[in-house]
């Protein structure tokens, strides 16, 4: 299993009291620059340590948020491909549906793997509904943009001989040549976030990692449902296509650990206050959700989604405690065995992770905290990663 | 209600909603957002004296969308051919809101099948500057605020969702859908309709609920101005959906307009 270590790099000091909105419409009055300047520096300085101990980066972006410094991941990747020197740097991911140039993503992807000496993954996103708004692209067809984006980055990295031509439904090139172009051929490792099944079937199809974040309970059936599609096409998956993100707090006691993943946690209780009409844009989701839901009636209040636990209880993610989380499988915390043992009960669970994406800074987490989880984890917890293999799973499909 | 008929049409292979009713001068009624709502008294008052065709716009309700129509342009087009379907003559054309821009798209492209316009709170226009939004974002606003802003009283904006059937809740989804494909971006107007709307030479009425939040009446006026001969009239007592708040003023506009200005219905 290989580890990559995330943080949405927040900016955290607006969260006291009870805002309305961390997105889309808090003033950026409340972003003081020297604050951020210092912030960017901390996360940088644990960017780097990350590359001392042998723990992969995953860098995401957002928009008009509190909640991550990031507006645009290829940024922070150019930064690392340079000041990194052995880790491998992923992008998950590319907001490529809401990026009005997908060249342009091709172009700036292919620059990062070759100063980076092919150490790119490149992990491409829908995004979440709030990310609708700042990028005023419209969600309707949003996964039809999303596919032809997609079609058209991996035939410019890996076009030879000339310009190219592509008059789409969505996007129009007449010359079409990238340079430079990545190192990594035919192109750097693809991932695609996803949550139904239907989606782990559109990834499987095309053999990519799918990652899916914080999800919990229904990772199994995603990867289930990629595993089923994978076998209806005559191949095998290794573990290495399935990826997972959890918050993860190590300690020497387990009290140390679960005050760190309950700092983490802030994220998951923090990351769904966005004001009413950037929730639920129209086309985001489905038809026959959108008709439920006006069935269920308006909800005016945060919304935040249930998860389900591995003893068959619901909580609700806004007000979860770090013990409902780990029980969730959205966090992983404690001594640095009681986290091992979470990972291979979760690993066994989903029928084999091979990458853990490990969300071990958020909220208001120090640079000493950060730095002491990061260093514990990749001392006690990351060599005994490698014992977990392939999983036989005889009650999968 | 017994003269009432609502029918599956099929426009060159689009199948779409339409509700008939009434007698005399045809007139096309385009709706708003939130879709035909044939149960309102709005179709009955108008009616009397009318005949009265009110399609559901592809993509809304339960008509089909083509994998590419994208544009107003699409849904101009798409009208043209209805209106030669139905072999229309000396048409009264009515659009509310969306349904206003689309009357206006049409009536740009061709007036053959016209005797007169009504545009009632329609959009579809830019009037300011590039900083002023002529247009509330109907996707920005919470839902109450939103209900605020389009109605004279906003009690009257409630639908009760929970007893609705489901096939009703699908269509009002798809209302939501459709709206934000053809109107996203530029928002809910196309910044060149303005310069065409001198092609617009049938006698024409833009008629604004007086407490139109949503777009202004001013924004009306400003509409009117661009039309040749348009006159402009406020129904008291009325919002974004005149014709949901005051039916019988709206039907009573529309008839005097069309007695007096629209010529012989033959």
């Amino acid at each position: 299993m290989k580890v990559w270590y995330f943080s949405e790099m927040p900016y955290p000091d607006v969260w006291h009291g009870d805002p309305e909105t961390l997105r889309v419409s808090l003033a950026n009055d409340r972003f003081d620059p020297a604050v951020g300047e210092a912030l960017y520096r901390r996360y940088l300085d644990e960017y780097a340590l990350c590359d001392e101990l042998g723990i992969n980066i995953m860098v995401n972006e957002h928009h008009s948020t509190a909640t991550c410094l990031v507006p645009a991941c290829n940024l922070m990747l150019s930064i690392m491909a340079r000041e990194t020197k052995r880790v491998r740097l992923l992008a998950l991911g590319c907001p490529i549906a809401n990026r009005p140039d997908p060249i342009r993503v091709a172009e700036e992807l292919a620059m990062i793997d070759v100063i980076s000496g092919g150490r790119l993954d490149m992990g491409f996103v829908r995004g979440a509904p709030y990310e609708i708004h700042p990028a005023n692209i419209s969600a309707v067809r949003q996964l039809d943009r999303f596919w032809e984006a997609h079609d058209l980055i991996m035939k410019a990295m890996t076009h030879r001989g000339g310009p190219f031509n592509w008059e789409g439904d969505h996007f129009h090139y007449r010359a079409v040549n990238i340079w430079p172009r990545p190192i990594q051929q035919p192109a750097p490792p693809v991932w695609i976030t996803a949550t139904t099944p239907a989606s782990g079937r559109a990834i499987a199809e095309r053999r990519y990692t799918v990652a899916t974040l914080l999800s919990g309970m229904i990772a199994r059936d995603l990867f289930n449902a990629y595993r089923a599609r994978a076998h209806e096409q005559g191949w095998t998956p290794g573990i290495d296509r399935f990826a997972y993100l959890a918050v993860v707090g190590v300690g020497q006691t387990a009290e140390e650990g679960y005050r760190i993943a309950d700092q983490v946690a802030d994220y998951i209780r923090t990351s769904p206050i966005v004001a009413e009409p950037y929730r639920n844009p129209p086309g985001y989701q489905p038809v026959a959700f959108n008709a439920a839901a006006l069935k269920a009636g308006a909800v005016s209040g945060r919304v935040g989604r249930r998860l389900a636990t591995f003893d068959g209880r619901s909580i609700d993610q806004l007000g979860a405690s770090i013990e409902d989380l780990v029980a969730a499988g959205t966090a992983f915390a404690g001594t640095p065995d009681m986290v091992f043992q979470q990972i291979k009960r979760f690993h066994e669970h989903v029928g084999g992770l091979g990458h853990l994406l490990m969300m071990g800074q958020g909220g208001h987490l120090s640079h000493a905290d950060t730095v002491a989880n990061l260093t514990l984890f990749s001392r006690e917890v990351l060599p005994r990663l490698a014992e977990l293999g392939p999983v036989e799973m005889a009650a999968a499909n | 209600m017994s003269d009432a008929k609502t029918e599956r049409l099929s426009v060159n292979g689009i199948a779409v909603d339409m509700v008939s009713r009434g007698e005399g001068r045809p007139l096309l009624f385009l709706h708003a957002d939130r879709g035909v709502e044939p149960e309102a008294p709005w179709l009955d008052r108008l009616a009397r004296g009318h005949r009265v065709f009110a399609p559901t716009h592809p993509g809304f309700g339960h008509s089909d969308l083509p994998g590419w129509f994208s544009s107003m342009d699409d849904l101009a087009l798409f009208y043209l051919d209805l209106a030669d379907l139905l072999d229309l003559k000396n048409a009264v054309l009515v659009g509310v809101s969306f349904g206003g821009w689309l009357a206006a798209e049409i009536a740009v492209r061709s007036t053959a099948r016209l005797s007169g316009l009504v545009l009632a709170d329609a959009l579809g226009i830019k009037v300011g500057g590039r900083e002023t939004r002529d247009i509330v974002d109907f996707h920005g606003v919470p839902q109450l605020e939103l209900d605020a802003l389009a109605w004279h009283d906003p009690a009257k904006a409630q639908r009760d969702y929970a007893n609705m059937p489901e096939h009703d809740l699908i269509g009002l989804a798809r209302n939501r859908e459709a709206f934000a494909l053809f109107g996203w971006r530029p928002y809910m107007h196309r910044p060149q309709l303005r310069h065409w709307l001198h092609r617009i030479r049938v006698p024409t009425l833009v008629l604004w609920g007086e407490s139109d939040r949503i777009v202004r009446p001013d924004y009306g006026r400003a509409y009117a101005g661009l039309i040749p001969g348009a006159r402009f009239k406020t129904i008291a007592k009325a919002g974004h959906y005149p014709h949901l708040e005051q039916p019988d003023a709206f039907a009573r506009a529309i008839h005097s307009f069309a007695d007096r200005s629209c010529g012989e219905s033959r």
